[in-house]
């Protein structure tokens, strides 16, 4: 009796276990389901270079060359935002910082990590979007720059959090012999510690990127959502993400619309795949 | 020459400088939210429905609908999240397997949170006919606090020293007793805190209930899981973006709601790391 109660427990275990693979797959499995229909319509060549998107006129244009370009320019503009910055505030925690006031710091990177985005889209409304529009003195502060600035400041605790644990794992023995032929702390950090800690930072960085180019609410409440080809960084952009979550409750089940919305989330979910599985086997290199 | 020192002090400012750029708004964005929020909140505000069109009265509703959104996710999430971390902790080998479950669990958590939202649409709304409602949106937010659940609970089971797990099993007693009354009560504080930092974010998020749940305005509150329910992000969202002329202080306030809401879930969090880290004796 108990033989056979413990025998069930561990199917479960492993049923739950399985899990995680099962939703993945169950994931994907639902995106094609409802997006490769709209393939019917469109080619998916077409589908990903056409010109214009305009999902509601007749017949309906999807073209979502407008949407990845949107989503790109915010992505290269946080990332050059963020890179930088998110590196080297891994560094001040890692190796500058005295001990007290590198909790304080860490608390401050997970309290940001913590914020929904939602609301930091709505505190970007009120106060980065004036500010870029009168620095710039634009029509509207609802651009992409905006959007950039937001999502670099989301990408910073995946950055942060990861490159700090990278140089962390840096053999002690590596400092201390760069310190003893002689070398300052910044070169120690600069010639040895940086480079031996490179792969970790790329996975940061590639995960943070990973995590800009997902980010749904707040970019979809800065960046003013012009379903069109941006030509200037000062200019409104929609990415892909904020098409999907601002179009969606319009669509009618079924519709093309609704289906191409479907294969956007494909193009998305196979994005943050491969960013993902790549990240991964950089931090696995480094072990 | 270049002087090393001199260097060093200019690398070690412009660090610095990075750190106050990310740091120095955080701190900014919590006191504006606490001091523009603040006037708002007052018995009313928590207590009553939205008037006037979202411009006046409270924000009851959207505060239930979240608390019901949560607990059903968790309902959903911990158990599985659970038996999933003590089969990689307990029962995996360092096998073929047991890499694609841990990749499949980090892209469980790098899997945009819009396209959960398309997911539960697809599968929970309209595959499964449970239609906008608090069952589909719970299911769709308890799939996506998975990743935590099992992370955080899988750190707090591994971190027991083996050694336990072998005077249990010398006297005799099975691998799931084991697990069951040694490894488990033991883990208890660190799969509370992932339990916990998982609700904080189910809280927060916005994209996956846009489709699956959250209600534009609803006068009163839901009866049953199958109801629609408002929910405080996207509520937030809405009287940001979709209604005009709503006042600056109801915004504050919402944002306020939400924000300590979601803070207090990650501080009890840390609180209870933090305490079970000072306790333990291993």
């Amino acid at each position: 009796m108990r033989k056979l109660k413990e025998l069930i427990i561990e199917k479960l275990i492993l049923i739950c276990g399985l899990a995680s693979i099962f939703f993945v797959a169950l994931i994907f499995l639902f995106l094609l389901k409802e997006g490769l229909a709209v393939f019917k319509i469109v080619s998916p060549f077409k589908f990903l270079f056409g010109k214009s998107w305009y999902p509601i006129s007749e017949p309906p244009q999807l073209g979502i060359l407008p949407l990845i370009l949107g989503s790109l320019l915010v992505t290269v503009g946080a990332a050059i935002i963020s890179i930088p910055v998110g590196v080297g505030c891994a560094i001040y925690i890692a190796e500058i910082a005295p001990l007290k006031i590198k909790e304080t710091l860490k608390a401050g990177i997970e309290l940001l990590a913590a914020i929904p985005s939602v609301v930091l889209g709505f505190i970007g409304m009120v106060t980065l979007v004036p500010l870029v529009k009168n620095l710039f003195h634009l029509p509207t502060g609802l651009t992409a720059l905006s959007g950039s600035i937001m999502l670099a400041f989301m990408a910073m605790p995946t950055i942060v959090s990861i490159a700090e644990d990278a140089l962390y794992s840096v053999p002690k023995t590596y400092k201390e012999g760069a310190f003893a032929l002689g070398a300052t702390h910044w070169q120690t950090i600069w010639r040895v510690m940086l480079p031996a800690a490179s792969s970790g930072i790329l996975a940061a960085v590639m995960l943070g990127i990973g995590r800009v180019i997902g980010e749904t609410m707040a970019v979809m409440m800065i960046t003013g959502n012009a379903a069109v080809i941006p030509n200037s960084i000062l200019a409104p952009v929609r990415t892909l993400t904020a098409t999907i979550a601002a179009e969606m409750g319009e669509a009618v089940v079924g519709s093309e619309h609704y289906f191409a919305l479907f294969a956007i989330g494909i193009v998305l979910f196979v994005i943050s795949f491969a960013i993902n599985v790549s990240a991964d086997l950089f931090l696995h290199k480094r072990q | 020459m270049r002087n090393p020192y001199r260097t060093q002090n200019i690398a070690f400012f412009f660090l610095l400088l990075a750190t106050l750029l990310i740091v120095v708004p955080v701190g900014l964005i919590v006191v504006i939210i606490i001091q523009k929020g603040l006037p708002a909140i007052n018995w009313q505000f928590l207590s009553d429905i939205p008037r006037q069109g979202m411009r006046a009265g409270g924000i009851f509703p959207a505060i239930v609908g979240t608390l019901y959104l949560v607990t059903g996710a968790i309902i959903f999430a911990l158990p599985i999240g659970l038996l999933a971390a003590i089969y990689l902790s307990e029962y995996s080998k360092d096998n073929l397997l047991n890499r694609l479950i841990k990749l499949a669990i980090i892209n469980l958590a790098g899997v945009p949170s819009v396209v959960y939202g398309l997911f539960g649409l697809a599968l929970f709304v309209v595959f499964f006919k449970f239609g906008a409602s608090i069952l589909s949106g719970s299911l769709t937010l308890g799939i996506m606090i998975l990743p935590v659940i099992i992370t955080t609970s899988r750190e707090a089971l591994e971190s027991l020293p083996y050694s336990f797990r072998e005077v249990s099993l010398s006297l005799g007693a099975s691998k799931w007793q084991t697990i069951r009354h040694i490894v488990l009560p033991n883990a208890i504080p660190g799969i509370l805190t992932g339990t916990i930092l998982g609700l904080g974010r189910a809280a927060g998020e916005t994209a996956p209930i846009l489709f699956t749940v959250a209600a534009f305005y609803l006068p009163q509150l839901p009866t049953s899981i199958f109801d629609q329910a408002m929910a405080l992000p996207y509520h937030l969202y809405v009287i940001s973006t979709q209604v005009p002329n709503v006042d600056e202080k109801t915004r504050y306030g919402t944002a306020l709601v939400l924000l300590t809401l979601v803070l207090f879930m990650n501080l009890v969090a840390i609180i209870i790391r933090y305490r079970f880290r000072k306790r333990k004796k291993w």
